[in-house]
């Protein structure tokens, strides 16, 4: 099968300057492809570019014919001013049916939110009922733009565990940025390290241990990345008892 | 009937209080409350150079509108914010149409008819006019719903679902526009701005859906617009004002009611 998006040796801007330079990219179907970087390094503009957000300014970027794309963006705020219920909001911009709606809610684990207010969830409440927006579109590819943001430590290690059950029930190729390394790189088969151009990529161990991986991220990550392997290695010899799985907790 | 001034005025008033009540909800979930205002107050502008020019004063509205919010959405940058590239344009045009309006030599305008509306005088001609703009911006409105909301919701969101917010901006802007032609007439370039965010304002408590608020913000619209008429005949008040004024005591009704069902179910 071919890849759902291939760029080649694009440019993208972001409003007048480019945010990324000469970038290579691609997501074959059911992968699951993290993207890590400092801030301003591009991580968005790259999921904007896929879009057709953000311009591209040189180089090209094919996506799949028909490709459905279940985009989670960063920071999402919705006015105020603008009522909306979480099922109004499921049936944007297509209609959906009400069981649609409740399966999807259901499965981004948002049940008998639908009658509520978008503005009186809580972060995470939200953040899941972006998600079932997301699912709603039975995706080829799920992009999430740092879906933790807000959420505390239990909260997004149960966000994550999710986004992984889901993968396994739809099996759609997930795009995810994130600045927690050590919860992300668990689950990934692919990171792209971006610091305004591609800096290294590969399997999160080669990435890990990459140069330039390190001289961006510093020793501070290393910490959080021994953490994860720590766990990972640690939950494989003595079997799932060993695990130690947080609760998941409901963020309101 | 239509001969009746009182009833082509009422008929008018409703037009335009359906219109801008329902494109009014769109500006304030988007915030474009200075946008609306901008917009309407270049329309002296457009007045002007139409009668510079000898078109008819309509065509000079809906063009100088249009050129006006392409400007504004597309001048508003990162070095100077929203609302100054806003003051900036609107009350240079607004300056300027009653600069080129002084200098019109042998051409006698009543200039508070375009500031403040001159309902009373409404035509028939005026009167088809007002209606097809409204079914106009109702079909537009109606036709690219969905779309209209999700760009509102967020550009992000639309362009993952293939819609162009840009596009869906566009469409506001021509509706504004339209909006603009429509009530000029009824309540004056000044008070268009007032027209689209108080109804809307008023419907915000009491709705959970985007669908109900357009429905009670139209509705809210034409309320005030027939009861304008109809109070400003009984009083003798100019029209234009006194829609204004209804629409606003709308406001505070639904306000003070909505925080005292709110204090009884504490």
């Amino acid at each position: 099968m071919s890849n759902l998006i291939e760029a080649r040796d694009i440019t993208v801007r972001a409003g007048t300057t480019p945010a990324l330079r000469n970038v290579d990219f691609y997501i074959a179907p059911g992968e699951i492809v993290t993207v890590v970087g400092p801030n301003g390094s591009g991580k968005t503009s790259l999921l904007r570019a896929i879009t057709g957000a953000a311009d591209i300014t040189s180089g090209s970027l094919k996506r799949r014919d028909g490709l459905r794309i279940g985009y989670v963006p960063q920071n999402l705020r919705i006015d105020p001013s603008l009522p909306m219920t979480a099922a109004r909001f499921l049936s944007l911009p297509k209609r959906r049916s009400l069981t649609d709606i409740r399966t999807a809610l259901a499965s981004a684990g948002a049940e008998k939110l639908e009658k509520r207010q978008i503005a009186d969830l809580s972060g995470g409440q939200f953040q899941r009922v972006v998600l079932a927006r997301a699912l709603l579109e039975k995706p080829d590819l799920l992009m999430l733009d740092e879906p933790t943001t807000g959420l505390d430590q239990p909260g997004s290690a149960a966000f994550y565990r999710r986004i992984e059950s889901l993968r396994e029930e739809t099996n759609c190729a997930i795009l995810m940025v994130s600045h927690e390394l050590h919860v992300v790189m668990a689950s990934s088969d692919r990171v792209i390290c971006l610091n305004g151009h591609v800096c290294c990529h590969g399997t999160p161990d080669i990435v890990a241990s990459a140069p330039e991986y390190r001289a961006l991220f510093g020793s501070g990550t290393q910490g959080a990345l021994a953490l994860y392997r720590h766990q990972h290695d640690h939950s494989h010899p003595h079997g799932p008892d060993c695990n130690h799985p947080l609760e998941e907790t409901d963020n309101a | 009937m239509l001969d009746d001034f009182i009833i082509r005025a009422a008929l008018a008033a409703l037009g335009t209080g359906i219109a801008a009540g329902f494109l009014g909800c769109f500006v304030v979930w988007r915030r474009l409350a200075y946008f609306g205002d901008a917009t309407a107050h270049a329309a002296i502008l457009g007045v002007a150079l139409a009668l510079a020019f000898g078109t008819s004063a309509l065509t000079g509205v809906l063009g100088i509108s249009l050129i006006m919010a392409l400007l504004l959405s597309t001048l508003a940058g990162r070095q100077l914010g929203h609302d100054s590239i806003l003051g900036v344009l609107a009350h240079t045009a607004l300056a300027l149409g009653l600069v080129i309006v002084s200098l019109l030599q042998g051409i006698r305008i009543d200039l508070s008819a375009w500031l403040f509306g001159e309902i009373l005088a409404v035509g028939k001609s005026d009167l088809a006019l007002i209606w097809s703009g409204t079914v106009l911006i109702a079909v537009l409105l109606i036709w690219r719903w969905q779309k209209l909301l999700t760009a509102t919701l967020s550009p992000d969101l639309a362009y993952a679902s293939n819609i162009n917010p840009k596009r869906e901006e566009l469409i506001l802007t021509l509706a504004l526009a339209l909006v603009v032609a429509v009530a000029i007439k009824v309540v004056g370039a000044l008070l268009i701005g007032a027209l689209l965010i108080i109804p809307a304002s008023a419907a915000r408590p009491w709705v959970r859906t985007p669908e109900t608020m357009a429905a009670m913000a139209a509705g809210i619209g034409a309320l005030s617009g027939v009861g304008g008429i109809y109070i400003s005949a009984q009083a003798n008040t100019p029209a234009g004002p006194t829609i204004i004024c209804v629409a606003a005591g709308i406001f505070m009704i639904t306000l003070l009611t909505r925080n005292l069902t709110r204090l009884k179910t504490l």
